[in-house]
């Protein structure tokens, strides 16, 4: 049941995009989002889908796996979708009922509907390919140089790498007692939304208990083993810039330049031809 | 009750990397008042198994037949199947939470719908019965019991659903060798007194060749062999094939006979040991 969330899950593997330095990743995914909002049209998200089904293929991650994750967000989509087919003004096509939906409506809904998708697809990429350790690690690093101005980044991304971790331990945990209580007659799929909130106290008691007892006993192990923050500690696997890396940055520089050129450049290319 | 369990197979995370079969053709057949138990290294699939017993899992193929009837059938009431077949979780004091053991105990019996009266004598039997003090106990919170007392509590709160089958997953792991003793003490009068079907998983191969009337033993998610205790254990080459040993008893039975000692016949349990001792010390006197 919880289990089967697969948004922000490592999918392990060996590819090229794996092995990707994590800083140039984060960077590379935060351009992306960027990207996504430059596109006016259909030919740049051409470009898009291109780029994107590159990334995927070298990743090996099964196309399969990413989709599931988008089931999570489906509503979203959806409403995103319905929302922007109704709501707009222009050239009517067709009504239902009350609702009109005219062409730009659908142009609109089809148009946010791919972007939430190519945003989702793009940012699942960055976690399905990425260890959480090397994710934290790669975020330290890019915060470090704001440590002058205050900034804890090496205490921030412990705490990351933390969270992370127990993510699937208070997974486990919340399943093994929603279990428990439901060997014991606890029903949490029916009744009012009351009686559903309600039952939900025999699950959380016990969970907060858990994490507690869970966070007593890293706080020890942590502290058995000496360990006093970010200051002079070293690091097993330094991240390093190889060349990989700099040819995924001139891949990307390629994608950018398309996309670029594509909004912008035919403005005055082909304007003799219209 | 009796529990038939026919081919029955599960796989965890379908479709994911971490796509693995936990279970893989496993039947079994449990007859009504028997006392069962189920050995198994860590990851064998113990826990998966029992776990399809009350329908908290569902199969991916294979039936589960309680009392003889199908529990993934259409119409089937599931909170019934889970009244009948009690479950207890490995390490199950987490399952605790309400503000008094009173309270906690009365959760199982209150979710069946049963009047408080009801409930009230569901409560003081199961504690009663687990060897909880209910003047001392009801009003104090769960959380302040001791290690052993919090196993008990947890028991009692299966036992108030009123079961005619109860499964226990390592009921004794983590505890104390007295509240070890008192759990295995406290499960035998369990059965003597309400006389329901009992299936054991432990690791302790000492109390599963004292108190069973027959031994199933997992391996890798299938069902490797099973008999009497008796059976089980003189298979010791199999056993450890399985990755388990044998009980105490007939450990030391088998030393004293390497020893030179010539001790006639396999211990099971404590007192047959000391007989058997008792009785190769007298040919020797003799």
């Amino acid at each position: 049941m919880i289990r089967d969330i697969t948004i922000g899950q490592f999918y392990p593997g060996e590819s090229g995009v794996h092995r990707l330095d994590p800083r140039l990743k984060l960077i590379l995914t935060i351009a992306f989002i960027v990207s996504l909002f430059v596109v006016r049209d259909f030919l740049g998200y051409g470009v898009v889908v291109l780029a994107l089904g590159a990334v995927v293929a070298a990743s090996r991650v099964p196309l399969g796996f990413i989709l599931r994750g988008l089931k999570a967000i489906f509503i979203i989509i959806i409403f995103t979708f319905t929302m922007n087919m109704f709501m707009t003004a222009g050239e009517v096509l067709f009504r239902i009922g009350v609702l009109t939906v005219t062409k730009e409506g659908l142009y609109n809904a089809v148009f946010m509907g791919l972007r939430l998708v190519f945003l989702i697809i793009g940012s699942s990429l960055l976690t399905l390919t990425t260890k959480p350790i090397k994710l934290t690690d790669g975020i330290e690093s890019l915060l470090k140089p704001l440590k002058g101005l205050g900034v804890p980044a090496h205490e921030l991304a412990m705490m990351m790498t933390i969270a992370l971790r127990f993510i699937p331990t208070l997974l486990e945990e919340t399943d093994k007692i929603m279990k428990a209580q439901m060997a014991r007659g606890a029903d949490f799929e029916t009744g009012s939304i009351f009686r559903r909130a309600r039952s939900l106290v025999p699950i959380l008691v016990p969970l907060f208990i858990s994490a507690f007892r869970i966070a007593q006993d890293l706080a020890m192990a942590m502290e058995a083993r000496c360990y006093r923050g970010g200051d002079g500690r070293t690091k097993l696997h330094e991240l390093k810039f190889r060349r990989r890396d700099a040819v995924a940055v001139l891949l990307a520089c390629v994608y950018f330049a398309l996309l670029i050129g594509e909004r912008f450049l035919p403005a005055w290319i082909f304007k003799g031809y219209f | 009750m009796s529990i038939v369990v026919k081919n029955l197979r599960h796989v965890y995370g379908e479709g994911t990397p971490y796509e693995s079969v936990a279970l893989d053709d496993v039947s079994l057949e449990i007859a009504d008042g028997e006392f069962v138990s189920i050995i198994g290294h860590t990851g064998s699939g113990k826990s998966t198994l029992v776990q399809h017993l009350n329908g908290i899992l569902k199969p991916k193929s294979g039936e589960v037949l309680v009392g003889g009837v199908n529990i993934a059938a259409k119409g089937v009431n599931l909170p019934e199947v889970r009244r009948k077949i009690g479950l207890l979780f490995q390490y199950p004091e987490y399952q605790l939470f309400e503000e008094t053991l009173y309270k906690d105990i009365a959760f199982g019996p209150t979710n069946l719908g049963l009047s408080a009266d009801a409930v009230d004598s569901r409560v003081r039997e199961a504690m009663a019965l687990t060897g909880l003090d209910f003047d001392a106990l009801s009003e104090r919170s769960p959380f302040e019991l001791s290690g052993g007392q919090k196993r008990k509590a947890a028991i009692a709160g299966v036992l108030a659903m009123g079961p005619e089958a109860l499964v226990l997953d390592e009921p004794t792991a983590g505890l104390d060798p007295r509240s070890h003793r008192d759990i295995l003490a406290m499960i035998r009068r369990i059965r003597e007194e309400r006389g329901i079907t009992i299936i054991l998983i432990s690791h302790n191969m000492g109390d599963v060749a004292e108190v069973s009337d027959r031994v199933y033993v997992m391996d890798g998610g299938r069902i490797a062999f099973f008999g009497t205790p008796a059976q089980v254990f003189a298979n010791k080459a199999r056993l450890k094939q399985s990755g388990l040993g044998l009980p105490p008893t007939l450990e030391l039975a088998e030393l004293l006979r390497a020893g030179g000692a010539d001790i006639e016949g396999d211990p099971l349990t404590l007192d047959e040991a000391v007989e058997l001792i008792d009785a190769y010390l007298e040919r020797r006197g003799a």
